[in-house]
């Protein structure tokens, strides 16, 4: 029996295997392909105060061994989110985690509050309905915040201290690779309270149509995702291990059992996988038993012997 | 990812292929797989609609358009495919007479919704070379041909209770003027061909902008009723 257990905060995972924001829907759907109390963590799509209904024209564009996407964080809204989804999270064994975006400051704490009072006010009566918020100042595909907020450090933590202020769940904050100070931004997050940080969200990036001549997206810029980006990714969680002492979830192009072992020794707690969800719909479940059965070849009894070995 | 044997794969035409597989996962008329034959580049897979069930035999009619479906029409028979399915709505209940009317490549979901309405009349519009027509004309024999123009125009909406469509989106758009033109509603169906990543609805690379909001091509759709689709949205 390996151990492969992580924490984040007062926040337990049993595996270091968490589906990142907006490539998972919130769940249902892969519920279909397998038991997703097999997984240690979800990390639902990114919620905004208000329901959003994302950016117009094409979102997504295949690049070499990775895609574009500009979805622009199109969701139910919070207020949709606590009616339609928590009972069927309520019911899961697996770290849930809600991704609050935002638009303006004000979005972001008034967010915050509503989730930190369904919160408290759930756990007086049930189960709660998920466990920790993971803050995203990183979407690079919304204009009006979103990675606005996740270049600057200065501006980030203004939006960092009003969510930590506004709730007491465990709070994770999602870096942008754009960011102009990546450590910098990292060592923020961690001054502000923060109990975690989880990187990288998608590198901006850009599709032209040279018949048309203009960008494939409405939106100019879009999201690049994929294992194109995960030897860069896995770089700059590395650094930001080195510098930080709060658990990293790492993430960027994962897409087998040896991706997230890498991430692993490069100092992640624990590891996210997007796209390759997309590429195999059973991804979660596979990498769970790729993880475990790569600790059992190796000898190894707990990850905490080749966690941020390099 | 569930894969397959592929029993067959022979070019009808020119960029135009039919691929056998060896499946008993089934499906509707009007309802994809996702399918793939490669590991990160191109990485997506590739959702293409049910041409024909026959027992455990699943056929995919496809046109080569970019990288994956290329490397499709590369394989041969003995060949694995990943394959996952089946997804997507599918076409709606079928209700009094019906005319189905297929675009290019969009004839491909046609043929397994005429397999069970042997009464539908068939309208096929080509751009250039015609494929399968003699396979359509044994299932029906009221099979209309267009070459060059939009088969669209050849339509009697009055003369039909329900319209299955599914063709370039030009001529969806066609259709969806003589829709509001006839003042029709509930009547004319069309199958979206959008760029999808999941397939199963998680996503949301597919969103179409409609009436009552953003649905999902993939499971929400890709059939909708005409009159809700906002194109180019």
């Amino acid at each position: 029996m390996v151990d492969t257990t992580c924490r984040i905060g007062s926040v337990l995972f049993k595996n270091p295997v968490v589906m990142a924001s907006g490539t998972f829907g919130f769940g249902r759907e892969y519920a279909k392909f397998y038991d997703l109390n097999k997984l240690g963590g979800i990390s639902g799509k990114g919620l905004t105060l208000k329901a959003k209904e994302g950016n117009e024209g094409l979102r997504v564009w295949e690049t070499a061994a990775g895609m574009l996407n500009s979805v622009g964080l199109e969701n139910p809204g919070i207020m949709g989110f606590l009616e339609e989804e928590t009972p069927f999270w309520q019911q899961l064994d697996t770290v849930r985690i809600v991704n609050l975006g935002g638009g303006c400051l004000s979005d972001y704490e008034e967010g915050a509050e509503i989730l930190e009072n369904f919160s408290v006010r759930s756990l007086a009566d049930e189960r709660p309905a998920y466990d920790m918020i993971e803050l995203n100042i990183s979407c690079p595909n919304v204009k009006e915040g979103g990675m606005a907020y996740g270049i600057r450090t200065e501006t980030a933590r203004e939006v960092v201290r009003l969510v930590r202020e506004a709730t007491s769940l465990p709070l994770v904050v999602k870096l942008s690779p754009n960011a102009e100070d990546l450590t910098g931004m990292a060592a923020m997050c961690e001054e502000e309270g923060a109990d975690g940080i989880s990187l990288v969200n998608t590198f901006s990036a850009m599709k032209i149509d040279i018949h048309k001549r203009r960008s494939v997206f409405q939106n100019l810029y879009a999201g690049l995702s994929g294992p194109a980006i995960k030897p860069i990714a896995l770089r700059m969680v590395h650094q930001v291990c080195k510098t930080v002492s709060i658990p990293v979830m790492g993430m960027g192009g994962i897409s087998s059992a040896e991706d997230a072992i890498e991430f692993i020794m490069a100092g992640a707690e624990t590891v996210q996988v997007g796209t390759h969800n997309f590429v195999s719909l059973r991804a979660g479940e596979e990498l769970v038993e790729g993880i475990s059965a790569f600790m059992r070849q190796e000898g190894i009894k707990s990850l905490q012997e080749i966690r941020g070995i390099i | 990812m569930a894969d397959a044997v592929i029993l067959d794969n022979v070019q009808l035409s020119s960029g135009i292929f039919r691929m056998t597989v060896r499946s008993e996962s089934g499906g509707l008329p009007g309802q994809f797989y996702m399918l793939r034959a490669w590991s990160t580049s191109p990485l997506l897979s590739r959702p293409i609609s049910i041409f024909d069930i026959e027992g455990d035999q699943l056929h995919f009619l496809y046109q080569t358009a970019g990288e994956g479906t290329r490397l499709l029409s590369q394989l041969r028979a003995g060949d694995r495919i990943g394959l996952e399915g089946p997804f997507g709505n599918g076409f709606p209940a079928a209700s009094g007479k019906i005319a189905l009317a297929g675009g290019g490549i969009g004839i491909a979901p046609l043929y397994y919704a005429l397999k069970h309405l042997p009464q539908a009349e068939v309208y096929l519009g080509f751009s250039r070379e015609p494929y399968l027509v003699a396979e359509f004309e044994r299932l029906s024999s009221r099979v209309t041909v267009d070459i060059g123009g939009y088969i669209t125009d050849q339509i009697d909406l009055t003369a039909y209770d329900q319209v299955w469509v599914c063709g370039p989106e030009p001529m969806m758009k066609a259709m969806q003027r003589k829709n509001e033109a006839a003042g029709a509603a509930g009547k004319v169906f069309v199958s979206l061909e959008n760029r999808m990543a999941c397939g199963i609805g998680a996503c949301l690379v597919c969103s179409t902008k409609t009436s009552g909001g953003r649905r999902k091509a993939c499971a929400d759709g890709p059939v909708f009723p005409v009159e809700e689709v906002v194109f180019g949205g």
